[in-house]
């Protein structure tokens, strides 16, 4: 069953076309991957999936619901949670609480509750910890639980970032290019920790990324875009040897130029 | 147990300050007043600026107009009701009527605060400053035209209500107000949007409400502190709610420290006490506000506390790590 379907979608920033009638499906419980060259319109398309982007054309349907038109905190509260290309954490805020306002959807204390600092605020903030502090746990981010966000090393911060987007309690993440800036040790780690979210939390996911080693490591299923547009979709395998991705990553062979 | 004890410390503060209001030289007790009042305004406004990261130089504005609302109330209906209230000991009926009137000023300015609230807050850093700076004359401009309210004239006859003790507990309501909801997750949300909006909307936080709803709150305590300041002075005049003076309330923050409580009452403090000692060489003032400003932003930009709290807990924390070393 589709949870994702993208149908005809378009998207253009002046006469520029970034998306062109796209269409693709995400399987339930599928960790599906979008490749292509830079400018190829992949961070366009999560933009459009979450609501920051309106595109001119097509359709999102999210378990069954057209996302064209909500606001990216609605989309959030239906369950799709996504990650930057650059981490864009709440830097001054310590760990712990950049976790805990992910979680805010959740929480039940009012304004009132909170101004009187009643039985039912007092409550709710320690569910919210005690919470945040068991993502920070399964990340193995527990022991930074009380440090600021930006004095945490690279691989942490972007670690922190998907605790934080987990932490919205999500059924689809889209992650962008979550190992960007990564070697390949840490890459590797990051493979394995996306296998382990998807089986705890019983995830859908769809990944942009350029490593190749996670990209064919981890998805089950790849589409290539180029100029907005779908050129390739497939298994890793197929997809690699595809002559049009070749094209689109190296250029074409011109005849008749002796090398 | 900690938040108990505060709250007792205050409620003694607030009744030995009524008790000692009698013997205080009346120089000293004007300034405490205006300290009092330039707490609220400063802890309201960095409600807005400091917390949630929104640019706003409109909260004169907003003072005037919960000042002339609530002082309005009190010229034109306030004999009508204490004349029901009759039956009422005539301190207390005038207590009850003096706390709705402010409330209700406090509200007008709330109000006034979504309405303007709701279009400008899609603006970002200069625009949003630019469109309360805007507002913030037009309200004054408006005031300026009602003959009502006296227009040019002022605003005569208000009676005297605001004593140091109503003061006191106003800015006490404010910072406790404004401390608990940062300290709750609607806090969190709101200091969210300060640190990144993009990320802020995409953890499901519905970020122009929060950022409506801090306007709205910031404006209510301004609207108090207008209440306060007319029945305080007994008159008001448009020329008291200028773009200076929302400048005056912006540099305490800046000079306190966006997004600390404590800093903006420091702030009010030392911007209540140094006109006060600089009146000698009251020409050179504004060139000593100028000047202030600008060191404090090439030296300390993150003003004198910075965003954290000072607690008695921190104090004794800091000296016992000195008396170790």
């Amino acid at each position: 069953m589709a949870v994702l379907e993208v149908k005809n979608l378009s998207c253009a920033f002046g006469g520029l076309m970034a998306v062109s009638d796209l269409s693709f499906e995400v399987e339930k419980n599928e960790i599906l991957g979008i490749i292509g060259p830079n400018g190829a319109g992949k961070t366009t398309v999560f933009n459009l999936i979450t609501g920051f982007y309106l595109p001119i054309k097509g359709s999102i349907i999210f378990n069954g619901k057209n996302l064209v038109g909500m606001k990216p905190y609605q989309i959030t509260k239906l369950g799709i949670a996504r990650t930057f290309q650059n981490p864009r954490l709440f830097k001054k805020l310590t760990v712990l609480e950049n976790v805990m306002i992910a979680m805010h959807k959740v929480y039940e204390a009012s304004l009132f509750d909170a101004l009187f600092s009643n039985r039912k605020y007092i409550q709710q903030e320690s569910i919210q910890r005690d919470k945040a502090e068991e993502y920070l746990y399964f990340f193995g981010l527990y022991k930074r639980k009380d440090e600021i966000a930006e004095n945490l090393p690279y691989g942490e911060q972007r670690k922190l970032e998907i605790a934080r987007a987990m932490a919205t309690n999500p059924s689809l993440l889209l992650l962008d290019e979550p190992a960007a800036g990564m070697n390949l040790n840490e890459s590797l780690e990051l493979v394995n920790l996306i296998a382990t979210i998807r089986e705890k939390f019983n995830l859908t996911i769809l990944i942009i990324e350029h490593h190749m080693e996670v990209v064919m490591n981890i998805c089950e299923r790849i589409i290539v875009l180029d100029f907005g547009m779908k050129i390739a979709e497939g298994k890793p395998e197929e997809v690699k040897n595809n002559p049009r991705v070749i094209e689109a990553y190296l250029g074409k062979e011109v005849k008749g130029v002796i090398h | 147990m900690r938040r108990n004890l505060l709250t007792l410390t205050i409620l003694i503060l607030i009744l030995f300050l009524s008790v000692l209001s009698k013997n205080l030289d009346p120089y000293i007790y004007q300034i405490l007043v205006f300290f009092g009042i330039n707490s609220i305004l400063a802890v309201s406004l960095n409600l807005i600026n400091g917390f949630t990261g929104q640019f706003s130089i409109g909260h004169a504005g907003f003072m005037a107009a919960g000042g002339y609302f609530s002082a309005a109330l009190s010229v034109y209906q306030g004999e009508k009701l204490l004349n029901i209230l009759s039956f009422l000991p005539k301190d207390l009926a005038q207590g009850a009527i003096f706390l709705v009137f402010l409330i209700l000023g406090g509200l007008f300015s709330a109000i006034l605060g979504l309405i303007i609230g709701i279009p400008t807050l899609r603006l970002k850093g200069d625009y949003l400053a630019i469109a309360t700076l805007g507002f913030g004359e037009i309200i004054r401009v408006a005031i300026l035209n009602l003959d009502v309210v006296g227009g040019p004239r002022g605003f005569p006859g208000i009676p005297k209500l605001t004593d140091i003790t109503w003061v006191t507990f106003w800015a006490f309501i404010a910072v406790v107000v404004i401390y608990r909801i940062i300290n709750s997750s609607h806090g969190r949300a709101i200091i969210s949007i300060r640190e990144d909006e993009t990320a802020s909307e995409s953890m499901g936080i519905n970020t122009t409400y929060y950022k409506v709803l801090a306007f709205s709150i910031g404006a209510f305590f301004a609207g108090i502190a207008g209440g306060l300041f007319a029945h305080y002075l007994m008159m008001l005049h448009p020329s008291s709610f200028t773009f200076m003076r929302s400048v005056e309330i912006l540099l305490m923050i800046v000079l306190g420290g966006l997004g600390s409580i404590t800093g903006s009452i420091f702030g009010a403090f030392i911007l209540t006490v140094l006109p006060e000692a600089l009146r000698g060489f009251a020409h050179l003032r504004l060139i000593i506000y100028s000047l202030t400003l600008i060191i404090m932003m090439l030296v300390r930009p993150s003003g004198l506390i910075g965003n954290r709290e000072i607690s008695f807990y921190r104090i004794f924390k800091f000296l016992r790590r000195k008396g170790i070393n």
